[in-house]
């Protein structure tokens, strides 16, 4: 499976995020490590809703490169991003679940969270542009 | 507070609203404009932020992160300035790639204002503002600070040190 995240994972900006993947049989972890430059509002404190929003994408992008043999990248045709929980300045982790793949469109949704699966910090959902291997 | 103190307070706030938040700083975020209820920030194209090689145009997080912040600060020009911000959604549409080479905007509008919340509408653009590459929609609450967290924070911007 990991062969085929190579694409994402030599993305300059999933780099620059520092975005990786733990990988067991079927499932796939995205984790966000903290760093002092994800920090949105230091008054809050907590990490930047974007840099959640983006590390939710990645963690979306994975999941279908994982599930099937993509030519390229998937591209984000919309999502939309629910934000649970003040996210805090600690690691993020985040799983990725197909809701329906077709021929070229897949919807997907994102969980996020921290200390507890069961306590999300954020939520994605959006549609990803897909082109299937010949 | 007139119009013309809010514009004066967003003003003086002006340089903490992107140099204050680590994660636009790291992303090279600029303000371009600030006003009550709107607010442009720009993204200029770097290649350490490019989503795939192969395209060279930027990862959609990256407008994520600008449509965010941008609509965040226009929803704090809009609640009077005062307020720390928590984004309660986000939506994205990716109408098209970002051309590679060109630095991104976004410029956002509160569509209303309450005391508690915020509605707000944005756009993303390389250049020609009715040639978008991404619209959002999002909303925002008013949220208490950590006083501690603030006091440190000031402080520290005030010794010109990192404030996380």
């Amino acid at each position: 499976m990991s062969a085929r995240l190579s694409p994402l994972m030599s993305s300059p900006y999933v780099k620059t995020l520092g975005v990786r993947f733990d990988d067991h049989g079927d499932e796939l972890t995205g984790i966000l490590p903290y760093a002092e430059t994800l920090v949105g509002n230091p008054l809050i404190p907590a990490l930047h809703g974007g840099a959640i929003g983006a590390f939710m994408e990645i963690t979306a992008s994975a999941g279908l490169l994982a599930a099937s043999r993509l030519a390229g990248l998937p591209k984000p045709i919309d999502v939309s991003v629910d934000y649970l929980r003040p996210v805090r300045p600690q690691d993020v982790y985040a799983r990725a679940a197909i809701t329906r793949q077709g021929s070229r469109v897949a919807n997907v949704r994102v969980e996020a969270w921290q200390d507890r699966r069961g306590a999300p910090v954020a939520a994605l959902h959006g549609h990803f542009l897909i082109k299937p291997e010949d | 507070m007139t119009d013309d103190k809010l514009q004066a307070h967003l003003e003086s706030l002006a340089p903490l609203l992107v140099d204050g938040s680590p994660h636009a700083v790291a992303l090279g975020l600029k303000l371009e404009a600030i006003a009550p209820g709107s607010a442009s920030i720009r993204a200029p194209y770097r290649d350490d932020l490019v989503g795939d090689p192969e395209t060279r145009v930027l990862h959609g997080g990256v407008i994520t992160a600008l449509l965010d912040h941008a609509s965040g600060t226009a929803a704090f020009a809009g609640m009077g300035g005062r307020e720390a911000l928590a984004t309660l959604d986000l939506r994205i549409d990716y109408m098209r790639p970002a051309e590679p080479g060109r630095d991104v905007i976004a410029e956002a509008k509160t569509i209303r204002v309450t005391k508690q919340f915020a509605f707000v509408s944005a756009i993303a653009h390389d250049g020609d503002p009715d040639d978008p590459v991404a619209t959002a929609h999002s909303a925002f609450m008013a949220t208490r600070v950590s006083k501690a967290a603030a006091d440190k924070a000031r402080k520290a911007i005030e010794n010109g040190q990192s404030p996380v």
